[in-house]
């Protein structure tokens, strides 16, 4: 038979997908925040206050409270008193009653929280209701249950709490991430001082609100907002008994060597470069989805994106070309659009940094191959990416871009996959796409990555622990295993 | 081209259904809604199938066909009818002049239980009369027990028949009998590879019809199909779709994974028989911006 030629699909030519934006007229959002602390809202010491924009229209939108020492020492000691004075001596089924009712409280509010989060940070407002908030609920919901039944958890272990848990949280989960810090630091019957990333801080202090409205008592949550100082002026502060971090790894690096000496207890949750590994037996076209997801999922804004393709040779042509042919229907643009899969980048300086690694990635020889769409002129955007004919010593595939980049490479052998999966500082997670369960086990046991996914990516849920091996950082968070970085035995 | 159809690519349910649920966030509004209504109505294949039709029935319902809602006029007409081979005189003589085609089921629909002989007369037979469609059915008890040259030689073999009339020849798994989504995608690649020139779901005859999972299957064996050769091959759904929501999301999800060049009734179909009227119903409401009665629209 003769072959004809095969042209290339083409997508939203004669049906274009109408403006479908999520309304904003429901939210309220104050012009200027303070900070969080003792059950108020409280002006900053330095007098002091810092713009947050929209990255998709580079507008402001509020200004946020900059913190000083003064202000972490005023925080740190609320959260001292309100520890000594009641959440210490509090029963425990009291305590899960308090966290329950903030639970209720973001699905009450769940529409707003997820517009103020796609506005705030750029994400896809598909993925901000879908994914971000209601996850954040379940985090709450599922250490209520857990509050009153740490003697079960731990049995014989007599669990204790530590007292104040000073937390830090990065820009690519706000509400999610303070999520996960909370809850358990509560469930667990610990004070917080937590501090959300100065890019988006308008989530955490909308939680504030929440917060102030369950009646949870004064000081056992403050919420604290500004750069970088103010996160190293809870790290060295003396009344912290514990430090829990996301962030980058040079960052938590610095922590550590920070704390080094002291008795803070101490968890990371750092970067990552998962590889995401093909095998000729995967049902291919579910694959090609979840590779997809993997590192386009929150503009590649993940820890444990998918950001390294390990294709098996014998099916590699068939991979490249559905990847590139998806990539053609994702729709880039207006995080509040209904219909975007991908948002903003979150701010200019991370929008810098993935230009800079594209850039890197052509001059080391890589074959860059980006989808058709049209990016807004305005804001923070990056077309979806591909690098194909990359190797393991190129920087793309060694170095976090946290972006919507992906780095090829292809393998023969399950010996080799496995040494080039594994030969990166960095182990937080990996996913496997094959059809036969003896070999997803057999990988499991050999990839070094806190969370391997088997013919999926990317799925979290509170009962599920998270965390890393080696530069990915330490310490576990979701789950029961969650728990014990907030209790001492 | 050598193809073993055991070998058929694999399928992972949990993905099929997680990409489903992906295209049912896509929210279709405006302008881009009514362009997809008419789009949907212009590829139904209007159906009766049942052994109470009378002629008059077959005569009113090609008028629907042609003339979807007075209301409306420059509505598009549906794609096709589709009536048993004995109904298909009667539906050729109502539909003269205009562009709806006619389709037949054939080869022992809804059970495919007979021999190869009486498939062949009753194909002839709808073509005889004038079928410009034949809508076929495969032997499921072979299928199911492992003879899949079996069900490749029954659709060449009726292949050749349509063939030579010029008739377009739909292939139907009945998918609620061979269940599975693996069994689905093999399917779908011995009709193809035999020259299905539509595949299609189900006979609308059992409890499970069309489903989303079940279509994206198909929908993913026509487009390795077309990246392999070229060549294009229609997919219809049918049975179970009777709602315009439900029609926009096949909709979406047709275009998302095959493109433009599938978004025309050349090739893609509806099996449905009130999903017209839920679709004029929208219609309706997209130009007035209110609901009106379904007293107002024709139930033919």
């Amino acid at each position: 038979m003769a072959k004809k030629e095969v042209k290339k699909l083409e997508y939203f030519t004669d049906w274009k997908y109408a403006p479908s934006p999520e309304a904003t007229d429901h939210i309220r959002l104050q012009k200027q925040y303070d900070l969080f602390i003792n059950g108020k809202f409280v002006k900053p010491n330095s007098g002091k206050y810092f713009d947050t924009i929209n990255p998709a229209t580079e507008e402001k939108i509020s200004s946020i409270a900059e913190a000083n020492d003064k202000d972490v020492d005023s925080a740190v000691k609320a959260a001292r008193g309100a520890y000594d004075k009641t959440w210490s001596k509090m029963p425990a089924k009291e305590r899960a009653k308090y966290i329950y009712r903030i639970a209720r409280l973001i699905q009450e509010r769940a529409r707003e929280l997820s517009v103020i989060e796609t506005l705030d940070g750029g994400k896809s407002i598909r993925e901000s209701r879908d994914i971000d908030v209601p996850l954040a609920a379940n985090h709450f919901f599922y250490y209520a249950g857990w509050a009153d039944k740490l003697e079960y958890a731990f049995p014989n272990r007599n669990p204790k709490s530590l007292g104040v848990a000073g937390q830090v949280i990065p820009w690519n989960f706000p509400l999610l991430m303070a999520a996960w810090k909370i809850a358990p630091a509560l469930a667990t019957g610990n004070t917080v001082v937590l501090k959300p990333a100065e890019t988006t801080s308008l989530t955490a202090l909308k939680l504030a609100e929440i917060i102030q409205e369950s009646g949870l008592p004064d000081g056992v949550v403050n919420i604290i907002t500004g750069h970088g100082p103010v996160g190293a002026s809870m790290v060295n502060h003396k009344d912290i008994n514990k430090i829990a971090f996301t962030g980058s790894t040079n960052v938590g690096k610095w922590i550590q060597k920070a704390i080094a000496g002291t008795d803070k207890k101490l968890t990371l949750e750092l970067g990552g470069k998962a590889a995401n590994i093909i095998f000729e037996d995967a049902p291919i076209n579910q694959a090609v989805e979840g590779i997809i997801n993997g590192i386009f999922f929150n503009q590649g804004h993940v820890c444990c994106a998918g950001s390294r393709l390990f294709v098996q040779e014998s099916v590699a042509e068939e991979v490249i070309k559905k990847l590139k042919d998806r990539l053609e229907t994702l729709i880039v643009g207006d995080p509040l659009d209904k219909n975007t899969d991908i948002g903003a980048i979150n701010s200019k300086m991370q929008l810098n940094k993935i230009n800079q690694y594209l850039k890197i990635g052509v001059n080391d020889g890589a074959e860059m191959y980006q989808s058709s769409c049209s990016i807004p002129k305005k804001g923070f955007f990056v077309r979806p990416t591909l690098f194909l004919n990359t190797s393991q010593s190129h920087r793309i595939s060694q170095e976090e871009i946290f972006g919507p980049v992906l780095a090829i490479q292809t393998f023969r052998t399950i010996e080799e996959v496995i040494e080039k999966a594994n030969n990166i500082p960095y182990g937080l997670s990996a996913g496997v796409w094959t059809d036969k369960g003896s070999r997803i086990f057999n990988l499991t046991s050999k990839l070094r990555a806190g969370v391997v996914w088997a013919n999926t990516y990317n799925k979290f849920d509170p009962t599920s622990p998270f965390g890393g091996y080696k530069e990915s950082g330490f310490g576990r968070e979701g789950g029961l295993h969650g728990l014990m970085p907030y209790l001492k035995f | 081209m050598a193809y073993d159809f055991r070998y058929s690519p694999v399928v992972d349910q949990v993905g099929i259904e997680e990409r489903v649920a992906r295209f049912n966030t896509r929210s279709i509004k405006k302008g881009s809604k009514v362009q997809v209504l008419k789009l949907a109505l212009n590829m139904i294949d209007l159906t009766t199938l049942e052994g109470k039709d009378t002629e008059g029935k077959v005569t009113q319902m090609c008028y629907k066909a042609m003339h979807p809602h007075l209301a409306l006029p420059d509505l598009p007409s549906t794609a096709a009818v589709c009536v048993y081979p004995t109904m298909v005189k009667i539906a050729k003589e109502a539909l003269k002049g205009s562009k709806v085609k006619v389709a037949s089921v054939s080869t022992a629909f809804p059970s495919g239980n007979s021999t190869m002989q009486i498939k062949l007369l009753d194909t002839k037979l709808a073509l005889d009369n004038g079928a410009d469609e034949i809508d076929m059915v495969i032997s499921r008890g072979e299928f199911l027990k492992g003879n899949y040259n079996f069900v490749f030689d029954e659709i060449a073999t009726i292949k050749d028949l349509t063939h030579k009339y010029n008739a377009r020849l739909k292939v139907i798994f009945e998918t609620g009998e061979i269940s599975t989504l693996d069994n689905v995608r093999r399917a779908s690649d011995i009709a193809i590879y035999a020259g299905a020139d539509f595949i299609k779901t189900s006979t609308g005859k059992i409890g499970v019809a069309a489903t989303m999972p079940v279509t994206l299957v198909m929908l993913d064996a026509i487009k390795d199909y077309y990246f392999k050769t070229g060549i294009q091959v229609g997919m219809k759904p049918a049975g179970g779709i009777s709602t315009a929501k439900g029609a926009l999301q096949y909709l979406v999800m047709l275009h998302e994974t095959l493109g433009n060049a599938w978004l025309d009734n050349k090739w893609f179909r509806f099996g449905a028989s009130s999903l017209a009227n839920d679709l004029i119903l929208q219609l309706e409401k997209e130009a007035k911006g209110v609901y009106y009665s379904k007293d107002y629209i024709s139930v033919d």
